[in-house]
């Protein structure tokens, strides 16, 4: 199919420690669609790390193949997967990973230093993707002078800077309270409705609601894979959870 | 990205840590300006032989009389003028290699001027003198053949005589009186310097031989044409021990020596001794340069255990640059640059403080120091080269970290 984004064929991924091998993927078939909301789901050590790993071009496979967008990839070098890193993947992480002592701005720039990419036009696009989630006052804050929502918003930002095709995001709500995480599981459903394809690995059950699409691990293979029955609009549970006083300024635009 | 870019990434991270950089730098700093202050004691100490050299009048070799054994009784150097005026004019006549030959006789006097007096050493020479020891009047004229054809009472004067006795006035045409002689000034004499040994050079009167001999210094009774020593200019620096050899040999000759005595006169090839001098001079640079050297490599090694501390540190950072696109070689050059970074920054304070320590050293020790523009060049490149050889390995260190091993690290 055309609009097939990822397309894994038993992918198998196995790790030494020491003398003893691992075996954390099993030949996992999976195909995506573009503009997709999948969560991918499971206990620690059931493969679903590994699998995100895979799919963010972060590691290769040990059998099996992964086209992402059309291109086979698992047996790229490691500078071939850095390029499609940067040029097709927005990665969003539970700790935020934003470099300390350095403004949002220029965190979101990051990946196009990386690109080849003018100084005036990184500075342009950071400063529509900032205002895009909605921190356009926050520009030259560090991330210490940040909310913890905020700083996740500069690293979304950061992931959507150089228009990927996937956002991968690992536990994104996993260092936030419970509004802010229906805030940027709200952000995740906007970029999503604008078409963007977005995975995110959780074992929160609540979080996996707001996707369309549930992949279940166990034991290094995928044990379920099912249409979200019980999908839930993040924009209109925000509207009837109370305000929280800190949190006020951070409304979504 | 570009190297600007990159150095401008450096800056910021070197900046986070402001202290340890600093002190990371130091050693840089430190082994800089040691390899700049110590080359330039050590040029100094080189040139100082050089102008020694030169003042001494290129290819000279002194001929000095010698000892004499007289009934098994060996008298010390000097005690008798073996040398003759004909023994220097043999030289000339009968070596090739010889340019000059200039017989002395050196006494010492008092020299008196008005109210004014002084102690001075009293040489009397021949022309063939200005020649040997390269020496020039700054005014009025040297002495001539007829000087000393005439006995004439005619007198040079050193710098330092000059000084003693007509301060700033100009003292060509003024009569001076040495051993109740009057003496007319023909000429001020150019400045000479110390010898190696520390003697004024320029502390001197210099008169016609014949006059010295008439009226100052005073002829051997034996001989009335014995002189103290001979100044001998070789033709070429390479021919000067052939030179000696054959002097020797004449000599040998013409005082019709056994080969069971001893040489009554000595050969002193200054230019020798000053040489052997420099060389020792010139090892001493490369000495001061080595263990200054040594103290850069300290240096590098403080920059390597830094930039190790830092890659550590910094492991997320990297795991983060990785996954959002940035090639190993991105990250070495990274760590690379702000290793170099460090050391050039170390380089251009040390060469500062280097230069510094030297106009100190110059200053309050008046230890004669040359900087050398290539000391400054090659310590700042050897600054570079320390930054990208100790900034290598922890750069090549963070290249080679796994994204995903290094997202994780806490």
């Amino acid at each position: 199919m055309a609009d097939l984004l990822i397309e894994t064929d038993r992918l198998v991924k196995d790790y030494h420690l020491g003398t003893r091998r691992v075996h954390a993927l099993r030949g996992v078939s999976v195909s995506v669609h573009a503009g997709e909301f999948l969560a991918v789901m499971g206990p620690s050590g059931s493969g679903k790390s590994t699998f995100m790993n895979l799919l963010g071009c972060l590691d290769t496979p040990t059998a099996g193949r992964y086209r992402l967008d059309g291109v086979d990839v698992s047996a790229m070098k490691p500078d071939e997967l850095a390029h499609i890193r940067n040029q097709k993947i927005g990665f969003v992480f539970q700790t935020f990973n934003l470099l300390a002592r350095t403004t949002a701005l220029e965190n979101v720039e990051l990946p196009l230093l990386y690109s080849q990419t003018a100084a005036r036009d990184r500075r342009d696009r950071a400063h529509a993707k900032l205002a895009a989630v909605g921190l356009s006052e926050r520009e030259h804050h560090h991330p210490a002078q940040l909310s913890g929502g905020q700083q996740q918003r500069v690293a979304i930002a950061r992931a959507l800077i150089n228009e990927p095709v996937l956002i991968l995001a690992d536990e994104p709500t996993g260092a936030l309270d419970t509004r802010t995480s229906v805030e940027i599981m709200a952000l995740f459903q906007d970029l999503n409705r604008d078409g963007i394809t977005v995975v995110v690995v959780t074992h929160e059950p609540d979080v996996a609601r707001y996707a369309g699409r549930v992949l279940s691990f166990r034991d290094g293979l995928v044990t379920k894979d099912e249409p979200q029955t019980d999908l839930v609009d993040a924009r209109r549970l925000l509207a009837t959870l109370p305000h929280d006083y800190e949190q006020d300024e951070e409304e979504t635009p | 990205m570009t190297l600007w870019a990159t150095t401008r990434i450096a800056i910021r991270a070197l900046r986070v840590n402001k202290l340890r950089s600093a002190l990371t730098m130091l050693g840089i700093v430190i082994g800089v300006g040691a390899v700049i202050t110590m080359v330039a004691v050590g040029a100094g100490a080189q040139a100082r032989v050089a102008e020694q050299i030169q003042s001494l009048g290129s290819n000279m070799i002194v001929v000095l009389s010698g000892s004499v054994t007289s009934g098994g009784v060996r008298l010390g150097s000097g005690s008798q003028q073996t040398l003759t005026e004909d023994d220097a004019w043999a030289i000339q006549r009968e070596i090739p290699l010889v340019e000059a030959a200039a017989p002395t006789v050196r006494g010492g006097s008092q020299v008196v001027y008005g109210n004014m007096n002084w102690g001075t050493s009293i040489q009397g020479v021949t022309p063939e003198y200005f020649g040997a020891r390269d020496w020039q009047v700054i005014s009025g004229r040297l002495l001539t053949q007829e000087d000393v054809d005439g006995a004439t009472k005619s007198a040079l004067l050193g710098q330092t005589v000059t000084f003693n006795l007509f301060a700033d006035s100009d003292p060509v045409g003024q009569v001076i009186r040495i051993k109740n002689v009057p003496f007319t000034v023909v000429g001020v004499l150019d400045r000479k310097g110390q010898t190696t040994y520390g003697q004024d050079q320029d502390d001197t009167v210099i008169i016609p031989l014949s006059t010295a001999k008439k009226k100052v210094i005073g002829a051997s009774q034996a001989n009335a044409k014995a002189v103290g020593s001979i100044s001998v200019k070789v033709r070429e620096a390479r021919f000067m021990s052939a030179a000696e050899d054959e002097i020797r040999g004449l000599l040998r000759q013409r005082h019709r020596l056994q080969t069971y005595q001893d040489d009554d006169f000595w050969i002193r090839n200054l230019a020798e001794v000053l040489e052997s001098q420099e060389a020792s001079s010139r090892v001493l640079t490369i000495l001061l340069a080595a263990i200054a050297s040594v103290s850069l490599l300290v240096g590098g090694i403080g920059i390597m255990n830094i930039m190790l501390v830092s890659v550590t540190e910094r492991t997320r950072e990297i795991g983060l640059r990785m996954a959002v696109g940035a090639r190993g070689r991105d990250i070495l050059t990274q760590f690379l640059v702000e290793a170099v970074t460090l050391s050039l920054i170390g380089g251009v304070i040390g060469i500062g403080l280097g230069l510094l320590g030297t106009y100190a050293i110059a200053h309050f020790a008046e230890w004669r120091t040359l900087v050398d523009p290539r000391s400054i060049v090659v310590a700042f490149a050897f600054a570079a080269a320390v930054g990208i050889f100790f900034g290598f390995y922890p750069a090549r260190k963070a290249a080679g970290l796994d994204p995903i091993e290094a997202l994780r690290y806490e």
